[in-house]
């Protein structure tokens, strides 16, 4: 019976936790486009590279 | 979404507000085709090093791509040619109206994820208390875990409710029952019971029944939201691409870009060949010839010259014109078309859907086994507290949970369907009417018919002549150039731009050969007296090499590939079909008995339309209208369902209920088979809940529903109707016979 005292409270840090951290990510748009999330994981260039963004951007193209 | 909300607010503060930081303005701009991950990389980069750019995010779920910019330095516009040189077609996005959606929608993302939390934790502790029943739980402990629950599902109740309590006072105070009127009227009940019951150290306790209750239930509502949300968006991007930039001659002569929307009248506009005309407006000068296939359904081009008037929404075909824009908001066409959309949609009167009509049944009926219960125990001898427990577990019990479930997951199931087949359902009830039309009426240019000219005499001229003719056509966007251009190609034809062509624009084509010249172009130009070649019945060209007799070549708008199937299809479901156009009796007539149908109406206006669909209206038919032109999208709305093409007009895009994209018209087939499946499997799923409350509500009624079978009912019933809904998704579906009512 005692280790209820701290089993439940652990239980709920944990279960909160688990709630903060949907509504951070909720906050912070990670659901706004979940199909693209996908893609950046597996993209090869740095996707905040900006010291050369132009001449890649000038590469052609397949359509 | 709420920094999203901030983005905005912050790019509409005049730019004085902060000095320290240079003015900036976010954009969002619709990218067609962004397909793939690795084109995000692209479209950002390529944004990125456009000067004046402070960030760019591409959403590959919503095909857009937001930039902030520094509005000092650059302009919506050269984003978007910067984003053309790279490739990528990209327009402005029009509407800001689903970002209250979009917001609606993450606020019951954030409520669902409180509810499930709460839900998780108070299953915990339930689960303990009915394995306690088996064992050993003393009291005390049952108590302080019931506590416990309590503490965690009052307050998650409170917030993650809020979303019913709201819809359910709404509906009472304007005097009617609801779905959500019951659905609160549960929660509400089984919480402040379970909370009684906990104060008095019982084990009626339903604290797990009522959150587990509110997350299903958010989670249909969300689902809801979020099919709203995605075929809005798709449906705005359609728009937004469609939305025009205009070359704008200044008091300077300087010729400036601006936004379609932007334009007034007095400004003087010019208009390339191949272009749609983005006003309604006077010619100032050049004379060409108009498309006007959108607005009345004709597939002959118009002559326009000085003086006369063109509208928006043509396309210039042969040379550039220079157009004074006279119209302002209240007469120009569009606005007599808004004007008779507007009557048709108050005309059509509100729809009562599906769960709706369900509710007025079943709200009634619940309320009234609650109360027969309630009496029947006190009658039998039973305390007042007992029987108002019994009572209100059976409120609990029968509590519409599957019912609310059921509905959402199956136009989840079925819009998601859909859109893999390039249909977007824009109307959240449109699917319901879809479902039960009997009659589809057909308009002709655009919809039964591709809406752009082809070569209709192809068998009779040989390859050479074709291919002599194709190098010609090459050079020249006229409608009848890029048919015999596409003929030759669907030959398999190869010929190179002939060289040295020079167009003169609205006479023809001509360039040098061997033989002497070839010229393609009108009867006077190739020197055919004008008496023998005026025949503006048969639209034609001629071609002539060199020496050679004249070739004529004709045209007619031919059908979509597969209208005959389709129709023939659509007939042996036991639709009844009718054509109505705009369009001259000759090629209306061609058109129906090219498509098999037998029941066609000519040079038809668009309140003559209307005056048609209220006929069938009156014979007691449902019908299905479907369009593309300006002048159907009246009727678009008067029907009871509506289905246009993406090439439709925006207005008539906006008054139908869905959207299909590409060449062949099978996707409407696609589109009532699954229209039907859904409903039935909606009526199945009402079925499925029903038949659980048979079993379940005797029971409740007789008192022998303790929160363990309450709490698993509840959950077995919503993933019963949620996996029904499921099987839509990959499922091989036919239209059958007859009506799915």
């Amino acid at each position: 019976m005692t280790s209820l005292v701290w089993l439940i409270p652990c239980a709920l840090a944990l279960g909160l936790l688990g709630l903060l951290a949907f509504l951070w990510a909720l906050r912070s748009g990670q659901f706004e486009d979940l199909e693209g999330a996908g893609w950046r994981a597996i993209q090869d260039e740095e996707p905040g590279d900006a010291s050369s963004p132009a001449e890649n951007a000038e590469k052609p193209r397949p359509q | 979404m709420d920094q999203a909300v901030t983005l905005a607010r912050a790019a509409s503060a005049p730019p004085s507000a902060d000095d320290s930081l240079p003015p900036t303005t976010t954009v969002s701009l619709i990218v067609e085709n962004m397909q793939c991950g690795s084109c995000m990389g692209r479209i950002e980069r390529a944004l990125q090093a456009t000067p004046g750019v402070a960030s760019a995010r591409a959403s590959l779920t919503a095909k857009r791509v937001a930039v902030t910019f520094d509005n000092r330095t650059t302009e919506p516009q050269r984003l978007i040619d910067a984003l053309d040189r790279t490739g990528y077609r990209a327009a402005e996005s029009v509407g800001s109206a689903d970002e209250s959606a979009t917001a609606r929608a993450d606020d019951l993302l954030r409520r669902l994820g409180v509810a499930g939390f709460a839900a998780a934790n108070v299953m915990l502790l339930s689960v303990s208390v009915w394995a306690g029943h088996a064992s050993d739980m003393d009291q005390s402990a049952a108590d302080l875990f019931h506590w416990l629950s309590a503490l965690i599902a009052m307050p998650a109740i409170a917030y993650s409710g809020q979303p019913f309590f709201r819809s359910a006072l709404t509906a009472l105070r304007a005097r009617h029952l609801n779905m959500d009127v019951p659905i609160s009227l549960g929660i509400l009940l089984a919480t402040g019971m379970s909370l009684y019951q906990t104060m008095r150290g019982t084990e009626q306790v339903y604290f797990d029944a009522a959150i587990m209750l509110t997350f299903f239930l958010l989670i249909g509502r969300y689902l809801d939201e979020k099919v709203r949300v995605r075929a809005r968006g798709a449906a705005e991007n359609l728009l937004g691409l469609k939305a025009l930039s205009a070359n704008v001659i200044g008091e300077d002569g300087a010729v400036r870009r601006l936004a379609a929307r932007a334009l007034e009248p007095g400004m003087r506009i010019q208009v390339a060949a191949g272009e749609r005309i983005p006003v309604d407006g006077r010619v100032l000068s050049g004379a060409t010839h108009v498309d006007t296939s959108l607005i009345t359904g004709e597939t002959v081009p118009r002559r326009a010259a000085f003086g006369e008037m063109v509208h928006a929404g043509t396309v210039n075909i042969d040379s550039a014109i220079v157009v004074e824009a006279t119209a302002t908001d209240d007469n120009t066409l569009l606005a007599d078309i808004a004007r008779l959309v507007q009557s048709a949609e108050q005309g059509r009167g509100h729809y009562v859907r599906l769960a709706d009509r369900a509710a007025r049944f079943y709200a009634p009926a619940v309320h009234i086994l609650g109360a027969v219960t309630l009496i029947g125990w006190l009658v039998a001898g039973a305390a007042f507290e007992q029987s108002l427990t019994y009572a209100i577990a059976v409120l609990i019990i029968t509590c519409p949970c599957a019912l609310a479930l059921a509905v959402p997951a199956v136009q989840v199931a079925a819009a998601g369907r859909l859109f893999s087949k390039g249909i977007i359902v824009k109307a959240t009830d449109g699917l319901e009417r879809l479902s039960d039309i009997d009659t589809i009426v057909f308009d002709k240019t655009g919809t039964l018919t591709r809406g752009e000219p082809s070569l209709a005499n192809a068998d009779a001229i040989d390859d050479a002549t074709l291919a002599a003719a194709a190098s010609l056509a090459i050079a020249s966007r006229h409608p009848y150039s890029r048919a015999v251009v596409r003929t030759a190609r669907e030959r398999g034809l190869t010929f190179a731009i002939a060289e040295g062509v020079i167009e003169h624009p609205g006479s023809g084509l001509i360039a040098a050969s061997p033989r002497g010249e070839r010229r393609l172009g009108s009867a006077s130009w190739v020197g055919i007296p004008v008496a023998e070649g005026a025949d503006a019945h048969v639209a034609s060209l001629w071609f002539r090499d060199g020496g050679n007799a004249p070739i004529a070549l004709h045209f007619e708008d031919s059908l979509r590939s597969d209208a005959p199937a389709v129709i023939a299809a659509l007939k042996q479901a036991g639709f009844r079909i009718v054509l109505l156009s705009g369009d001259r009796i000759d090629p209306v007539r061609a058109a129906a008995e090219g498509a098999g149908i037998d029941d066609w109406f000519a040079e038809v206006r668009p309140d003559g339309k209307i005056a048609r669909l209220e006929a069938l209206k009156s014979e007691g038919r449902r019908v299905l209208m479907i369009g593309d032109g300006l002048n159907d999208a009246p009727a678009l709305a008067a029907a009871h369902a509506s289905i246009s093409p993406s090439t439709a007009a925006d207005v008539s895009q906006t008054a139908s209920d869905a959207v299909f994209q590409g060449e062949p018209l099978a996707p409407v087939i696609e589109l009532l088979t699954v229209a039907r499946a859904s409903q039935r499997m909606a009526i199945e799923n009402f079925a499925i809940a029903i038949a659980y409350n048979c079993v379940s509500v005797p029971l409740a009624m007789a008192g022998f529903v303790t929160p363990l079978i309450a709490a698993l009912a509840m959950s077995l019933s919503s993933i019963a109707v949620t996996g029904n809904a499921l099987r839509l998704r990959g499922r091989r579906l036919t239209l059958g016979k007859g009506s799915a009512r």
